[in-house]
């Protein structure tokens, strides 16, 4: 009887695991007496693009960060409920922290690039890794900034300082950052929202592509964004998940008013 | 609706912009005035012989070489001792230590270390180290001394210049899996370290002029030789002009000889600092934030 529980709970396992990259089951997360995710559940698929809205102070982009443990960086946290990778708890014991965000790269809202050269940038995951290989680092800076669509405008200045660049070439850099140490899911923090159009577009088309090699869940204010980037939109609201759904039933027709009248922008 | 009266306001503007300019150049020229002076006595003491020659004839003649080498065994001394442990606490206090009462105490008792008479310190180094540990009267003695009073200036610039880091550069690296001791070592600590030199650059002001300090624990009234290793005593700059202005054997013939001291002292202290201002601009030039 035992072993056919165990069998049977394996295979779930397993099949979650193709199913599902990431899971949230029923978290609460407190800053201190602030009760900021109120038992949220979502189930996110591999090699899609998972877009969370919401007005501001809805907890979207405190949920985003549960996926690297960055809020394990503010004093006063305290978090219940599973969040799964691969269908493993990634606040257990066992994880290490930098390996986990080794697996789950960050892009922040504003660029934010190290006083260093455009090369070291991008290599600095490397090397806080421990890869010291010269040439396997100049490749894998190559490749990642091509997937990042900078490399033509950066190749003949690798060696200069990237705080030189603009403010969306800072940022397609700061995802070839992420990128550079292979990980598999991709959290962007409203990436484009410091940039101009132009910048923006480019951001958008390139998180078109890396959906074929990554898990993205992305936090936007921009309703538009949202609606030409993701496959599953997510409303959040005071702290709640109030629906997910793929993005076009959510923007055409979606099953809570408050979520229909967030998305007409009678508030927000 | 009255007439806002807008000369009134124009005129307080004028007025108090007038004070500020005016107190801030008073500032300046007590400062310029007290270079001019010392450098009008003094300067035409100040030669070749002067800084490497023994002293003679009862300080009255010869040079003050000894007590410049003394000087930067000292300056040397201390920092080599003050300077990394001062970092190491700063980065301990901001990076590692929460915002909590217990950082707030430590930060309370480093602001209490700085408020310290140097007498004190002088005294407190002789029992420890020259007594209780058996240093002697020596370079080590005095270093360390002299170190202990450096240490709140360079834990506190320390301190504020990570704290002026972004916080953005430290989340980028620990989301890249970086840890904590790396982001430090990496990032933030390069990124601040122009300002932990201010931090440097005034503990050597502080520490190349501070006389009661080293009093009792290495300075030497008249030691026509130089030191041999750190347990030697040395003479020191600003102990030799306190000696030959007060209780020289002939302060009037030596007079000169003490102006000229204070302009050598000056000039090193400005050297120094020219030295680690470039240092510093060469550092924020290649980790240039904006």
């Amino acid at each position: 009887m035992r072993f056919v529980d165990t069998l049977a709970k394996s295979t779930k396992q397993i099949k979650h695991q193709n199913m599902f990259k990431i899971e949230s089951k029923d978290v609460h997360l407190h800053y201190g007496a602030f009760h900021a995710l109120k038992g949220i559940n979502m189930s996110i698929e591999k090699n899609t693009v998972t877009a969370l809205i919401g007005p501001s102070g809805c907890g979207k982009s405190t949920f985003l960060r549960l996926f690297n443990r960055m809020n394990d960086l503010i004093d006063d946290v305290r978090i219940e409920g599973k969040c799964l990778i691969d269908g493993k708890d990634i606040y257990s014991k066992e994880v290490k922290i930098d390996d986990l965000r080794k697996r789950v790269g960050m892009v922040f809202q504003k660029p934010n690039p190290f006083p260093k050269t455009i090369f070291e940038n991008v290599a600095y995951g490397l090397r806080v890794n421990g890869i010291s290989h010269k040439s396997f680092i100049e490749e894998r800076v190559e490749r990642s900034l091509k997937q990042a669509a900078l490399w033509d405008e950066v190749k003949d200045k690798l060696k200069k300082s990237a705080m030189a660049l603009s403010g969306g070439q800072q940022q397609r850099l700061c995802i070839a950052r992420a990128l550079a140490i292979e990980p598999s899911v991709l959290l962007m923090d409203e990436p484009a929202s410091a940039l101009d159009p132009i910048s923006t577009a480019k951001i958008e088309e390139l998180i078109y592509e890396l959906k074929n090699d990554f898990t993205i869940i992305i936090v936007t204010h921009n309703m538009q964004q949202a609606g030409r980037i993701s496959d599953t939109t997510a409303f959040f609201y005071l702290g709640e998940l109030v629906e997910v759904d793929s993005t076009k039933k959510i923007f055409t027709n979606p099953n809570d008013t408050r979520t229909q009248n967030y998305i007409t922008g009678r508030f927000g | 609706m009255e007439k806002p009266d807008i000369s009134r306001k124009r005129l307080a503007e004028a007025i108090a912009f007038w004070i500020f300019r005016l107190l801030s150049l008073g500032v300046m020229g007590i400062l310029f005035s007290i270079l001019g002076f010392i450098l009008y006595k003094g300067i035409h003491v100040v030669n070749w012989d002067f800084i490497t020659k023994m002293p003679e004839d009862g300080m009255t003649k010869g040079g003050i070489y000894p007590a410049i080498i003394g000087t930067l065994c000292l300056i040397s001394g201390s920092m080599l001792f003050a300077f990394p442990i001062g970092v190491m606490s700063g980065i301990y206090i901001n990076e590692y230590t929460k915002d909590s009462w217990y950082r707030r105490f430590v930060q309370l008792m480093t602001a209490n270390l700085a408020g310290i008479p140097s007498i004190v310190f002088g005294l407190f180094g002789m029992s420890l180290f020259v007594n209780k540990l058996g240093f002697g009267d020596s370079i080590i003695a005095g270093s360390l001394t002299l170190g202990l009073l450096a240490l709140p200036v360079i834990i506190r610039t320390t301190e504020e210049a990570l704290k002026s880091v972004d916080e953005g550069y430290r989340h980028a690296s620990l989301a890249l899996g970086a840890t904590k001791l790396q982001t430090i070592r990496r990032v933030t600590l390069p990124v601040a370290l122009p300002n932990i030199i201010t931090g440097f650059i005034l503990s050597i002001g502080r520490v190349s002029g501070e006389t009661a300090p080293i009093l009792f624990t290495v300075a030497a009234y008249f030691l026509p030789k130089l030191p041999s290793s750190m347990h030697d005593q040395v003479m020191a700059l600003p102990y030799h002009l306190y000696v030959i202005s007060t209780s020289g054997t002939n302060i009037n013939e030596s007079r000169g000889m003490a102006y000229g001291t204070a302009v050598v002292l000056i000039l090193i202290v400005l050297i120094l600092n020219l030295i680690a201002n470039a240092v510093r601009r060469y550092l924020g030039k290649k980790y240039k934030t904006n």
